[in-house]
């Protein structure tokens, strides 16, 4: 068997893609919370509950309705979207002009309240969702097998990255979306909608967390508590990317992934917490994060 | 989180302010006579975590989202030293303190390096760290905690097995601790503590080390924090991951908003109200966590000054000149 430090090869690859997949789950989200903190300046704490919500969303429109994985993958981030726009346009347009952190508090209430409803439903268990048969099984790669769905959701989740950084570099929108984000004064003054602008970019926020849940459907069990349980790592991952730069999110949130499917095949203890290890460390070294500006 | 303005004390109001205080801790010693103990215990732990959150939070202006870390963590130190070393309760609360300190130094050390919300995020993730450290560390038990804490003699010669004698100790801990933070807030250090909350650059530029007091005030609060969680895991006679985990540090940040952030009292007022709730709703089969996120978002969108701050603020502007 071909062994690389001293440890089987498919072992080593097989830990490496877990830690893709995961790691293509904290870019997604991470890019979702650093394209709301950059024009919002909300933490949004629900991000994780919104998550859950997509998979809890998919889930149910299969075993209510039998709507199945394709139409979902359309649905699921509109109907989470949706969500986002009502919350922003009654509740969090509201807390603009208090201290930030009012934000990150409201989110966080609201996403107690989420978590505590499916709770209350569904119980903490998991619900296994279904694998769609078109990406069902797997393929021998001749050094490691791989299940089809994993390698989808890897290039899905690089679609929807490069996706959205694309739209925000090089559409119109994405450049209001800059602009407003550099001085929304001064933009609202050339007539564009600031108002509309952040409802919007709550709105598309939420949607890519629907749109992370209901890919992780089918890889992790559909629980209620599958989003508290990401959204702290995903918070260590921003900090350690800095939320200034929408490529950084999304490079930091791949290449911590990947570091801790390292970590579970040279030290499985430390794997929990080797991302937040990597933070305390980003901290000392560079306090404003890999790709942060330094600001408050 | 500086919409709060208290210094503009008149003598007759200090005068009502004292006598209020006064009526409180009677209120306070009558109590278990006719209120379960072992509640009002309860309800003054998590009053004493609240208050020494609110020095954190009120005065010196860092929303920390880790301090069930300390909380918990002294919990952890305090019920394994008695239990296990048969430390006495006195040693056993000390030792708790002195690692929820410890804790604090560390924590306080790397979270201090950012503002505002990322420093929100700096301390949830520290403290989720230590969380997972609790699951595997030998010591607490793991899923189970460290449960049958034994009560001991207090100094030697006072049986905390006793309900009342227990209810006096827990109070009188509690009483001294929220002097010593009243004092911490009316010192100079604590209007230091309070131009870094106003105005972070002005007290940079008029010479504070900035990082040495919020350091400092962070692992004063820290301390704080674990003398109430080792006093609760003496009362309650057990430690558990519940205590550690991130919701109790939405928990304390809750009942501090809820009675109002930067006033003496209100977390006082907040903790009673939010254990009082979950004590109604654990018989009801009603999740708490629903109501619990509800009560956030209701007092972020319609009084974040908490009911004290509003209450505060309303006899403010009846008399806004003498």
């Amino acid at each position: 068997m071909t062994m690389i430090f001293g440890i089987p090869i498919q072992a080593f690859l097989g830990q490496l893609l877990v830690g893709l997949i995961n790691g293509s789950f904290y870019a997604m989200l991470s890019l979702g919370l650093a394209v709301i903190f950059g024009l919002l300046r909300v933490i949004n704490f629900a991000h994780g509950a919104q998550y859950m919500l997509g998979a809890f969303t998919g889930y149910l429109l299969l075993t209510w309705l039998g709507i199945g994985y394709w139409p979902s993958l359309i649905l699921v981030p509109l109907i989470v979207g949706v969500i986002g726009l009502l919350i922003e346009k009654f509740a969090l347009s509201h807390l603009y002009s208090v201290d930030p952190l009012y934000g990150l508090l409201f989110t966080f209430g609201l996403a107690l309240v989420l978590e505590g409803i499916f709770r209350y439903y569904f119980g903490v268990s998991g619900n296994p969702y279904p694998t769609p048969d078109l990406l069902a099984g797997g393929t021998n790669l001749g050094f490691m097998f791989l299940p089809i769905y994993r390698g989808w959701v890897v290039i899905a989740s690089l679609i929807v990255c490069i996706g959205v950084w694309l739209a925000i570099e090089k559409t119109k929108l994405g450049a209001y979306l800059r602009a407003a984000t550099e001085n929304p004064q001064l933009v609202q003054a050339f007539g564009v909608n600031v108002p509309l602008l952040l409802t919007l970019t709550y709105g598309i926020g939420s949607g890519l967390a629907g749109l992370a849940g209901i890919l992780a459907a089918p890889v992790y069990q559909v629980s209620p508590l599958m989003g508290s349980n990401l959204i702290i790592v995903v918070f260590a991952v921003v900090v350690v990317g800095g939320m200034g730069s929408i490529l950084g999110a999304i490079v930091t949130g791949y290449i911590l992934g990947l570091a801790e499917g390292l970590t579970k095949v040279f030290y499985p203890e430390a794997s929990s917490v080797v991302i937040f290890v990597i933070m305390a460390v980003v901290l000392l070294v560079r306090p404003a994060g890999l790709f942060g500006r330094e600001e408050a | 989180m500086a919409d709060t303005a208290l210094e503009r004390t008149s003598p007759t109001r200090a005068r009502v302010e004292w006598a209020l205080v006064v009526l409180g801790i009677l209120v306070l010693i009558a109590a278990p006579f006719t209120i379960y103990p072992f509640f009002l215990m309860q309800v003054l732990c998590f009053a004493l975590f609240a208050c020494a959150f609110n020095l954190l939070l009120g005065y010196t202006g860092l929303l920390s989202f880790g301090h069930a870390a300390f909380f918990g963590g002294a919990a952890y130190f305090c019920a394994y030293a008695v239990k296990s070393w048969g430390f006495s309760p006195e040693a056993g609360i000390l030792l708790g303190v002195l690692g929820a300190a410890v804790l604090g130094v560390v924590v306080g050390f790397f979270a201090i390096r950012r503002q505002g919300i990322y420093f929100a995020m700096i301390t949830l993730a520290l403290a989720q760290m230590f969380f997972f450290f609790c699951i595997q560390a030998p010591f607490t038990g793991g899923e189970d905690g460290i449960q049958g804490v034994p009560h001991g003699f207090l100094f030697g010669f006072i049986d905390l097995n006793k309900p009342l004698a227990m209810y006096f100790f827990v109070l009188a801990v509690f009483l001294i601790s929220v002097f010593i933070i009243w004092r911490i807030v009316n010192s100079p250090f604590g209007m230091i503590l309070k131009s870094i909350r106003e105005n972070e650059t002005r007290a940079i530029s008029l010479g504070y080390s900035v990082a040495n007091y919020k350091l400092a005030a962070f692992v004063m609060s820290a301390a704080l924090a674990g003398l109430a969680g080792a006093l609760k895991a003496n009362v309650v006679q057990f430690a558990t991951l519940t205590d550690v985990a991130w919701q109790m540090s939405g928990e304390v940040i809750l009942m501090t908003l809820l009675g109002g952030i930067g006033t003496m009292v209100g977390p006082i007022f907040g903790a009673a109200l939010v254990v009082s709730l979950e004590n109604r709703l654990a018989t009801s089969g009603f999740p708490v966590q629903i109501v619990l996120g509800a009560v956030f978002m209701i007092c972020v969108l319609l009084f974040r000054k908490g009911i004290v701050g509003e209450i505060l603020a309303f006899f403010d502007r009846r008399k806004p000149r003498e």
